[in-house]
């Protein structure tokens, strides 16, 4: 007899948890987002990031990208919630389908002078950021990616000044023809 | 043809035009448009409760004791939604359809902590299936009737229409929809008939198999429950049922084994742990069911048929899982077994219930007999052969006397038996039997309860008196929060923290002060008249059954045990040391 006895399941063993990133197509009525994000809270999953935003105007139906991380048994358990919850139209995982194209934008301020403020405009324009404000002391990039370059960027940043960030999260879709 | 009308009137009119006979509810400044609109009409009848949560558990029985109803509630904004919220996250884990208006401060006034304000669909956002705050009149009509919808199809679950007080007197037109699909909700009911063909060549190669059928099957309508026995009748297997799924089969078969879980059968438990295909119907592998979950049936094969799909492969892996509802996947299973007519392991069968019947013997539901006190058991014995021909629905309270009551009680049918089973609502019993007897005036409606348990909502005996519902509250009193009594005594060495019954109210007199009846009975000689005086008065009725007061409810699968390691009532040891110290951390 084990001595984690229990009239609960016992937490999943060793198993390996993933990253998947989900496209759940909602309508936009109020509440929408605090239902599913007490879903997450509720049910103890995580939400690593979330992007929402109205996608068909005239329908009312937005486009929720969710990033969470889970077991496979967690992973199908958050899908099957979100799809049972009345205003989910569907819920694609997109990460199941295949290399999905995901990616985030990124507002970075960094204020400096000299040498790092060179350097700083030098590894903007290495990594293809615009550059949306300047001044005497400051600018504010705006750089487009994956999240792994824009922590890549976000890391030199610090470096050379970085006094601010703000992410939008990620907004994903999958490769190919097919529509979901 | 769309009409004009007040937002109040709207709301009177969808609940006629759903088929609304009755509605539970207590009136309160932000619904008073609603009530108004209910007084100058008479084919919804209001019922007038003593406590929020009383009509929400009022409405549970109501939709609980028969097919095809959705119970309705209407409370007040602020501590009205409020006291709603236990009854709702009641009829939310067992799955019971319920449509709940709340009234709100007006529009203009939300977010600004007026008198009488909370945030209601925040509050019962993760207690209701799903909710609406209506901010428009002309949204209104649509979702009156989705509510409706939404309730009742699928995993069936309580609703919310949160309804702001201006809305209420706005004017709009009304119209019913006219096709009831919704756009986004529509829930699969028919299963995949693959695995539905998968599934019943296994079920035909079982030589251990088990029917473990839960609320599903209730829920799904007695057509299911029709289909339930045809299929256990085609298959000769054994049956056994949750708590919820009680009267799904019946109890008088003579493969029916009893109620499964921490409180059921030895023979019961031990099938599904020794079993080879277990055939899950609308069940949902509760905690309560499973017990330790790593030694829980490990060498079965699992099929699981489930209307929501997230219940499948929650906390238990299964081979094949059928999401649909259960009469509509049944009917394919009976259909493709009988045009199959696959061939059964006759003697691996045979087998198995000289197994199951040497289990049986085993007697798990004995227990000592006294001639001086009313043991509860028997008392539960008493009240079934003495009812068990007449037109009987019964609900408990929460606890030992729920537990005993589901051991003691024949259920042959479903509808007839209402618990709370998810939640464990102490104070369920009373206003859910209101709820019954409403719908079933005729009947004989008994709630079985504890003494700590009825006081939690007492009030509803007023409900019941003024509405000449002749309800009866049979209380198995032992002084103690008797269930709370016998964990300490096996958990806590029998330190009695706070589980005795101080002060109790004299309930013969409580009963007549509410203008009912009160009965006493504290010897086993006179407890069958006492029955009968009880059964044939006209009225609500309070029986004060005073029965042993440290019985223990056995047989029990104690806390970090699995089913084959229960605990009998012929166990003579020192109860305090049935459970380890790893056990005892657990609820």
């Amino acid at each position: 007899m084990s001595s984690t006895a229990t009239h609960y399941p016992n937490a999943p063993k060793s198993q390996p948890s993933a990253r998947h990133t989900l496209a759940v197509i909602v309508d936009n009525e109020p509440g929408v987002l605090a239902r599913i994000a007490g879903l997450f809270s509720g049910r103890g999953y995580n939400i690593e990031s979330l992007t929402v935003s109205e996608t068909e105007h005239d329908k009312h139906i937005s486009r929720i990208t969710v990033v969470t991380s889970g077991t496979a048994n967690v992973i199908d358990q958050i899908k099957a919630h979100l799809d049972r919850l009345v205003p989910v139209h569907r819920v694609v995982d997109l990460t199941e389908q295949g290399e999905a194209l995901e990616r985030e934008l990124a507002l970075v301020k960094v204020v400096g002078k000299g040498d790092h403020r060179v350097e700083a405009m030098r590894l903007a324009s290495a990594f293809g950021a615009r550059t949306l404000d300047a001044s005497l002391t400051s600018f504010v990039f705006e750089l487009t990616g994956s999240t792994e370059e824009i922590e890549r960027f976000i890391k030199l940043m610090t470096v050379v000044g970085l006094t601010e960030v703000s992410r939008t999260g990620i907004a994903a879709m999958s490769r190919g023809p097919d529509a979901m | 043809m769309s009409e004009m009308m007040t937002g109040a009137e709207m709301v009177v009119r969808a609940l006629q035009d759903q088929g609304v006979e009755h509605l539970f509810g207590y009136p309160g400044g932000a619904v008073l448009p609603i009530y108004d609109a209910i007084f100058q009409q008479d084919k919804v009848k209001h019922v007038l409760v003593r406590h929020e949560q009383g009509a929400v558990h009022a409405a549970e029985g109501y939709a609980r004791s028969g097919p095809g109803k959705v119970g309705c509630v209407l409370v007040t904004s602020g501590p009205g939604a409020t006291n709603a919220v236990t009854g709702l996250t009641d009829a939310l884990l067992d799955s019971i359809p319920l449509v709940v208006i709340t009234g709100q401060v007006p529009t203009h006034l939300i977010g600004s902590d007026a008198f009488q304000e909370c945030d209601t669909v925040g509050i019962t956002r993760s207690c209701t299936k799903h909710n609406y705050l209506v901010k428009s009149i002309a949204d209104l009509p649509r979702i009156l009737h989705e509510a409706f919808y939404v309730a009742a199809n699928g995993r069936p679950g309580p609703v919310v229409i949160d309804i702001p007080k201006d809305i209420q007197f706005a004017t709009g037109a009304y119209s019913r929809p006219r096709d009831n699909q919704h756009k986004t909700y529509r829930p699969v009911v028919k299963g995949d008939l693959g695995k539905i063909k998968a599934a019943v060549e296994l079920i035909a190669s079982a030589k251990k198999p088990i029917f473990y059928t839960g609320g599903g099957v209730i829920n799904s309508g007695p057509h299911a429950a029709s289909l339930l026995r045809e299929f256990a009748r085609l298959t000769g297997f054994p049956v056994t049922s949750t708590l919820m799924g009680l009267g799904a089969f019946p109890a008088a078969d003579k493969q029916w084994l009893g109620m499964l879980g921490m409180h059921g059968t030895y023979e019961a438990n031990l099938a599904m742990h020794d079993c080879d295909v277990m055939i899950n119907i609308g069940a949902r592998f509760d905690d309560r069911i499973t017990g330790r979950i790593d030694g829980f049936s490990p060498r079965s094969r699992k099929i699981h048929i489930d209307i929501d799909p997230s219940s499948i492969n929650k906390t238990v892996k299964i081979d094949i899982g059928i999401v649909g509802d259960c009469a509509h996947v049944l009917e394919d299973m009976v259909r493709i077994w009988r045009e199959t007519s696959p061939q059964m392991d006759k003697s691996a069968l045979a087998a198995w219930w000289t197994q199951i019947e040497g289990w049986r013997g085993r007697k798990s539901l004995s227990y000592k007999r006294s001639e001086t006190i009313i043991k509860p058991q028997y008392a539960l014995q008493r009240l079934q052969e003495l009812t068990k021909d007449r037109d009987t629905y019964i609900t408990t309270e929460v606890g030992q006397h729920q537990m005993w009551a589901a051991q003691y009680l024949d259920f042959q049918e479903p509808n007839r038996w209402m618990t709370s089973g998810g939640l464990g609502t102490m104070g369920y019993g009373l206003p859910a039997a209101i709820g019954v007897q409403m719908r079933h005036p005729k009947a004989l409606v008994i709630d079985v309860a504890g003494e700590a348990s009825i006081l939690m909502n007492m009030q509803e005996m007023s409900t019941a008196v003024q509405y000449r519902l002749p309800v009866k509250v049979f209380i198995l009193n032992n002084e103690y929060m008797g269930m709370v009594r016998q964990w300490q005594e096996l958990l806590h060495g029998g330190r009695y923290s706070e589980s005795y019954s101080q002060s109790l109210p004299d309930f013969v007199k409580l009963a007549e002060a509410y203008g009912g009846h009160g009965i006493r009975c504290d010897d086993p000689d006179k407890l069958d008249d006492a029955i009968m005086e009880m059964i044939k008065t006209p009225k609500p009725v309070i029986f004060d059954c005073i029965v042993a007061k440290e019985e223990n409810c056995f047989p029990m699968i104690p806390s970090g045990k699995a089913h084959n390691e229960m605990i009998l009532p012929d166990f003579e040891g020192d109860t305090g040391q049935i459970i380890d110290a790893k056990g005892k951390q657990l609820v």
